[in-house]
């Protein structure tokens, strides 16, 4: 058992090596980027709930930031009538959106609510070092832990609970993203939004009312009840939809904080213009469905072209249907008939 | 030597602590007042069993019979002991021994907060405060091998711990919130006549460092070669036990002088011979 998980730790590895050895260009960009310099003082850095996103870093200088963050665990709607005990960063399903640059220097707070009944901590895969801060977070209920990290990857990161045991942290809703703009920052767009995907395990069957508690046979099958956007089915639905105006460019920061499943992330209606490939440097053009891994990120963009309501599933399309990975962008403004018109 | 070193830091705490401040109070004594313990004990026939992490998972480990209180020391027990061992009050304890949340929702030195149960299991005291318990009352905390011998049982059974069920209620157990509020006796004993093995608080043990568990759960600490590895503890010898891990983490997360909210204590004592 040991040995197998030693040769696949060894292997990975060899494959990272030689993965890096093929983009020498990328390498050396991100190589770089240790010995950028801060400048001025130390800034808070102002978190978002889902689904909106903190402003974005634009020309600014690399500088000393200060995150705080909370681990709070707590009751709330995974679906109408539906109530279940969450694990969360901040409050929210996903925890709060991380935003900051490449070359910035973070000192990182987690604390552990007061009220929480177990240990928690962070990995943010934004970090270069031990369990991407995991050993140095470890958290008692009402303790707080620091550490410092350098970004030197741009890119959008997950981060997630990474304390034993590790599935049952994240199936209770223990991930959310961190974002590291390049320098000069992304491209400016119109809108920026937030979703991440997540699957549920819990007792009862999809529907059933009332709490429910999590089925550790049902994650250990991989056999979700639920599949939503932003912690509960209709975070994205009804006056929560999303909603941007023709001729924008909408940009989402999409992660999956899984446990388990893989999304195919898809817009009914609309072609992805741009998608920043895993959530990294490369970009790939005119994209219907991309693909996102639990513990991975995706940066799509598209520009609303015509008005009306546009659906956002996990195209895996039972999940979309019977399991709750369904979400809204209306699109307002004036007809675009030479793009898309509907002959009675 | 241990004993010196520890009588050494108790004096400079004192003369300092007298220096700084001219209001305090007379120096209170660090010598431990007997307390009278009328608590039930359970007599926990000795056994084999597989331990969960940190040692050689596939041999046994013996645990010798002992006595275990039937439930926590409670805020009333707790109440007496204070009265008897001022140095041990929140406004007097050294903080060597406790951090600043020790005893942090009673209102004074000998008020129980009003919205818990004086019979419910004190809590917010350190692992120090507990050993200290334990020894007025002419007994001991017991070693981690002890409760988890004790905590594989369930109503009917001496080892439950291979039944799914059993985790699954647990694991509920574990979801419950704010049960340190409550009385002790929450639910019905186990085979042993022990109560609240689960879900009301977490207990201190005596060894609970011993087993040590590093923040990253996923992978080896080459510190201690038995710890948790790649998503799960390859040494582990029950890795769907996520109620287990959850107490290692637990155990694994706290120093000695840490106080919270929901880690209480109850006592044990080595059987006669």
């Amino acid at each position: 058992m040991k040995n197998s998980i030693m040769l696949a730790v060894v292997l990975s590895a060899t494959f990272a090596l030689n993965a890096c050895k093929q983009n020498p260009s990328e390498t050396s960009q991100s190589g770089n980027t240790e010995s950028i310099a801060v400048k001025g003082n130390a800034e808070e850095a102002k978190l978002t709930s889902p689904p909106l996103v903190p402003e974005p870093i634009g020309n600014r200088a690399a500088k000393k930031l200060i995150v705080r963050l909370e681990t709070i665990e707590k009751t709330g709607e995974l679906s109408d009538g539906t109530q279940y005990n969450f694990w969360t960063f901040g409050g929210t399903v996903p925890g709060s959106f991380i935003r900051a640059r490449v070359g910035d220097e973070i000192e990182f707070h987690l604390k552990n609510n007061e009220n929480s009944t177990f240990p928690h901590n962070i990995d943010l895969h934004a970090v270069n070092g031990p369990g991407g801060g995991a050993e140095a977070t470890f958290v008692a209920p009402g303790k707080e832990a620091v550490f410092n990290f350098k970004a030197l990857n741009p890119g959008l990161y997950v981060y997630h609970c990474a304390t034993a045991p590790v599935g049952m942290h994240i199936a209770n809703g223990m991930y959310g993203l961190i974002l590291i703009e390049p320098e000069g920052g992304l491209p400016k767009v119109d809108k920026e939004f937030y979703i991440m995907q997540g699957d549920f395990y819990t007792k009862g069957k999809y529907g059933d009312k009332g709490i429910q508690e999590f089925d550790m046979d049902k994650a250990i099958a991989e056999h979700p009840e639920y599949v939503v956007f932003n912690g509960k089915t209709g975070a994205l639905l009804g006056d929560n939809e999303l909603k941007v105006k023709v001729g924008e460019n909408v940009r989402f920061f999409v992660g999956n904080g899984g446990p388990n499943l893989t999304s195919s992330f898809h817009i009914i209606g609309e072609i992805f213009d741009k998608v920043y490939i895993e959530g990294g440097s490369k970009i790939n053009e005119n994209v219907q469905t991309t693909v996102i891994p639990p513990g991975g990120a995706s940066i799509v963009e598209f520009k609303a072209t015509v008005p009306g309501e546009y659906v956002i599933v996990d195209h895996a399309i039972f999940r979309a249907f019977n399991k709750g990975a369904l979400g809204k962008i209306k699109v307002v403004g004036d007809d675009n008939p030479k793009v898309y018109k509907k002959n009675n | 030597m241990r004993n010196l070193i520890y009588i050494l830091v108790l004096f400079f705490s004192i003369s300092c602590s007298e220096k700084q401040d001219q209001k305090q109070p007379k120096p209170v004594s660090r010598i431990l007042t007997p307390v009278a313990d009328t608590k039930k004990m359970q007599k926990i026939e000795g056994g084999s069993y597989k331990p969960f992490v940190g040692k050689e998972t596939d041999s046994l480990v013996k645990v010798k019979t002992f006595y275990l209180d039937e439930t926590a020391v409670t805020n009333a027990e707790f109440l007496t002991f204070l009265k008897a061992n001022p140095q041990w009050t929140k406004s007097r304890v050294l903080r060597l021994f406790a951090d600043s949340t020790y005893l942090n929702h009673w209102k004074g030195d000998y008020e129980i907060p009003e919205d818990v149960s004086p019979e419910a299991p004190v809590t917010s005291i350190s692992w120090f405060a507990a050993k200290a318990y334990a020894e007025s009352v002419g007994k001991r905390l017991p070693t981690v091998d002890e409760w988890e011998y004790v905590a594989r049982a369930d109503e009917n059974n001496k080892n439950a711990a291979a039944t799914p069920e059993f985790t699954q209620r647990i694991l509920q157990l574990y979801q419950q919130k704010l049960m340190y509020k409550k009385p002790v006796k929450q639910s019905n004993p186990n085979i042993w006549g022990v109560y609240d093995m689960f879900g009301t608080i977490w207990e201190w043990t005596e060894d609970f460092s011993s087993v040590m568990m590093s923040g990253e759960s996923r992978k080896d600490n080459t510190t201690n070669e038995t710890l948790f590895c790649a998503g799960a503890s390859v040494t582990s010898s029950d890795l769907k036990n996520y109620a287990a891990f959850i107490r290692f983490a637990l155990r694994g997360s706290v120093k000695a002088d840490y106080t919270i909210n929901n880690l209480g204590f109850r006592c044990a004592r080595d059987a006669e011979n």
